[in-house]
């Protein structure tokens, strides 16, 4: 393999500059969102005593999700040793790191007391899992970071595969750690299941590759730099056998739900509800999140067009939000079973499905972490070499322009 | 709480020889609404000063003998202890659906009815500490009415899941949430199988002093511990004593004991394991 050659992006254009404002805008946007929510309380958006997560969490806890998996392009060239991604590992790294920053920021600006971050940082429950998380999402940085100095640092180089192993075992316990947070949920009917931790891995894989293809895409053709069709099958091919991979799990996940007498109701409501739950379930996230990227991807003709890979990059990331919304929400709006099989009313909405409408200033709040986590990245690529100048087939995979 | 509450407060509850507080002011005092008006509060302490004597006159008729049980409340300097688990029971056939426990409670601890605060708030969004809650058996309309609540569980999942142990339990069971540590993450209300805790949604002004609640924390029934600390009962309780009793489960000599002894008593979602201090007679589904 040829030596790979990095350098910083111009950041001079128009373009650039237009990138920068228009995420500076969602962002600001998103701020003046939170400062409203924050000013007002919770009551000007559509959360409730029953749904009490909302719009932030779906965009936040896919944000968080995205961000582990986004590392893998790093993990598959350092632990696997696959050397036609190496190139791609340090904005592999960069794209992990900008996308947790961005999740974290949601999920800590809707909090009932954003200003009591201090004491959320200072008190510990280590039987709570959010606990652990706050340990997880803080190590994430650091052992990232010190995976992208290994990678950046000529000298360092040699532990390059030491600090990038840290970092692959590290993002898998994370993700545990963030499907567990609905995994370990007695409470809840669509919760309480061991296969969340898997499944969230398994959702972060393809949510983070199909973020990273389009974020790909956007640096090399924003810059004129070449991008060739070898990595980017390669990728792209890669995303289709994650985007099944979720299929699988949700497929598992369902059936064990409509084997349990136990749990028809609850899958009854997602899978053949009259509700919103069910629409983004079967359109969004099924057929255009999972089976119309899959058939994209995977056809000679669209699966060779960079502009159906990155369409179908896009289906897959709407519909990972909403199987997220199906997850958090839905399983909110079930109500909770205080006595199995009777019929339950009260004046605190028991036994009914739980309304939640969300309002303009959490979809800002939510919309402004991805605004964040693409403006860090854009400003990174400007002052620091995480962009290989060449991704043409010769300089990454000559074997694949001999075998043209 | 302030001076004046606090001298109130103490004040309620006369030690006895047998190192225990009994109440000598059921009935005496409306408390149901505190304020610090001055004049109110001498009133109250004359109430308190005749109460006193004519109770303790009318419940001894010797030392160390007492004619009434009540709940045993321990003197104020001495910590909590878990030898002490405190619960309630609550006889379903006697409940006939006339929401007293829980106006008992609004007023008590100043939410709903009992204050003038979450106007902007939708009726979703409003807390609820207690509410009833009507049961039907589909197939047979065989129908419960119940209050709800704070089930004061001995395995609280709102405990486990918080990330600051702002949600805690004492010694004594009573689940509790320590509202300066709470981030209004909302991690316990997701983890509440009784749906038994409210996230206030907007600024609050008129609380009671005992109570403390606050915009962007989460709060649910505290068994009325200023009461019960103070060798009360929990409002509702009183409110309700035809269905309602409170007392110490781990006491076989508690009312509470004997009755669950005699009758025994049904857990809501028993399969959880959680065992909960709140206890129920009469649900035959």
């Amino acid at each position: 393999m040829k030596k790979v050659y990095f350098s910083e992006i111009d950041g001079n254009s128009m373009g650039y500059l237009a990138v920068v404002a228009i995420l500076g805008l969602i962002t600001v946007l998103g701020l003046g969102a939170f400062l409203y929510m924050e000013h007002s309380g919770h009551w000007v958006t559509g959360m409730n005593n029953q749904v009490v997560w909302g719009m932030p969490h779906v965009f936040a806890v896919f944000l968080i999700v995205a961000a582990s998996g986004a590392l893998n392009v790093a993990s598959i060239s350092s632990v696997f040793s696959k050397s036609a991604y190496k190139p791609l590992a340090r904005l592999s790294g960069l794209l992990a790191l900008a996308l947790l920053a961005g999740g974290l920021a949601v999920l800590v600006l809707d909090l009932g007391h954003p200003d009591r971050l201090i004491v959320a940082m200072t008190y510990y429950n280590f039987k709570s899992i959010f606990a652990w998380n706050i340990y997880l999402y803080i190590g994430f940085f650091a052992v990232v970071i010190v995976y992208l100095w290994m990678m950046m640092e000529r000298k360092m180089n040699g532990f390059t595969k030491a600090a990038g192993t840290a970092a692959f075992i590290w993002r898998l316990i994370l993700t545990t750690g963030t499907g567990s947070i609905f995994g370990f949920i007695v409470a809840r009917q669509l919760f309480d299941s061991a296969i969340y931790a898997p499944m969230f891995i398994i959702m972060s894989f393809s949510f983070g590759l199909a973020i990273f293809i389009l974020v790909l895409m956007a640096i090399y053709s924003g810059t004129n730099r070449p991008l060739g069709d070898a990595i980017l099958f390669r990728l792209k091919n890669l995303l289709g056998v994650f985007i099944a991979a979720v299929l699988l799990m949700v497929t598992i996940f369902y059936l064990t739900g409509l084997y349990a007498t136990e749990h028809h109701d609850v899958v009854a409501f997602i899978l053949n509800g009259n509700n919103i739950y069910t629409k983004l379930f079967w359109v969004v996230q099924i057929i255009m999140g999972s089976l119309a990227p899959l058939a994209l991807l995977y056809n000679p003709v669209t699966g060779t067009s960079r502009a159906w890979i990155a369409i179908a990059a896009i289906l897959v990331i709407l519909g990972g939000l909403a199987q997220i919304y199906v997850i958090i929400i839905g399983g909110q709006a079930f109500p909770l079973v205080l006595f199995p099989g009777m019929e339950v009313s009260s004046s605190f909405t028991d036994g009914v499905i739980a309304s939640y409408t969300p309002s303009l200033p959490e979809f800002l709040l939510g919309l402004s972490g991805v605004a964040i986590a693409l403006i860090i990245v854009t400003l990174a690529l400007k002052v620091l070499q995480f962009a290989p100048n060449s991704l043409a087939d010769v300089d990454v995979d000559p074997h694949y322009v001999a075998a043209k | 709480m302030n001076m004046q509450q606090s001298q109130l407060t103490v004040s309620n509850a006369m030690p006895t020889h047998q190192g225990r507080l009994i109440n000598t002011n059921y009935g005496l005092i409306n408390r149901s609404r505190m304020n610090n008006n001055d004049s109110m509060i001498d009133q109250k302490r004359r109430a308190i000063l005749g109460g006193t004597a004519a109770a303790i006159a009318g419940l001894t008729i010797a030392p160390g003998v007492f004619l009434t049980e009540t709940a045993h409340a321990k003197p104020v300097d001495e910590a909590i202890s878990s030898k002490t688990r405190w619960g309630i029971l609550i006889d379903t056939n006697n409940c006939n659906d006339c929401n007293d426990c829980v106006t008992a409670c609004e007023e008590e601890n100043g939410w709903g009815s009992g204050s003038e605060d979450e106007q902007n708030s939708r009726p979703d969004q409003k807390a609820q500490w207690i509410r009833t809650v009507k049961v039907t058996d589909k197939k047979t309309g065989y129908a419960k009415t119940l209050p709800m609540m704070c089930q004061h569980c001995e395995h609280p999942p709102c405990v486990d899941v918080c990330p600051t142990g702002a949600s805690f339990k004492r010694e004594d069971g009573i689940v509790l949430v320590d509202k300066h540590i709470c981030i209004g993450c909302r991690y316990c209300m997701m983890a509440c199988p009784y749906k038994a805790r409210s996230f206030i949604h907007e600024t609050l002004t008129d609380q009671r002093s005992y109570a403390p609640r606050g915009k962007g924390t989460v709060e649910s029934c505290t068994m009325c511990v200023h009461r019960v600390d103070n060798g009360e009962n929990p409002a509702c309780v009183d409110a309700c004593s035809s269905s309602m009793t409170f007392g110490d489960l781990n006491d076989p000599d508690s009312d509470i004991s004997k009755e669950l002894e005699r009758h025994g008593g049904t857990q809501i979602r028993a399969d959880l394991r959680l065992n909960p201090g709140v206890r129920y007679q009469g649900l035959n589904f």
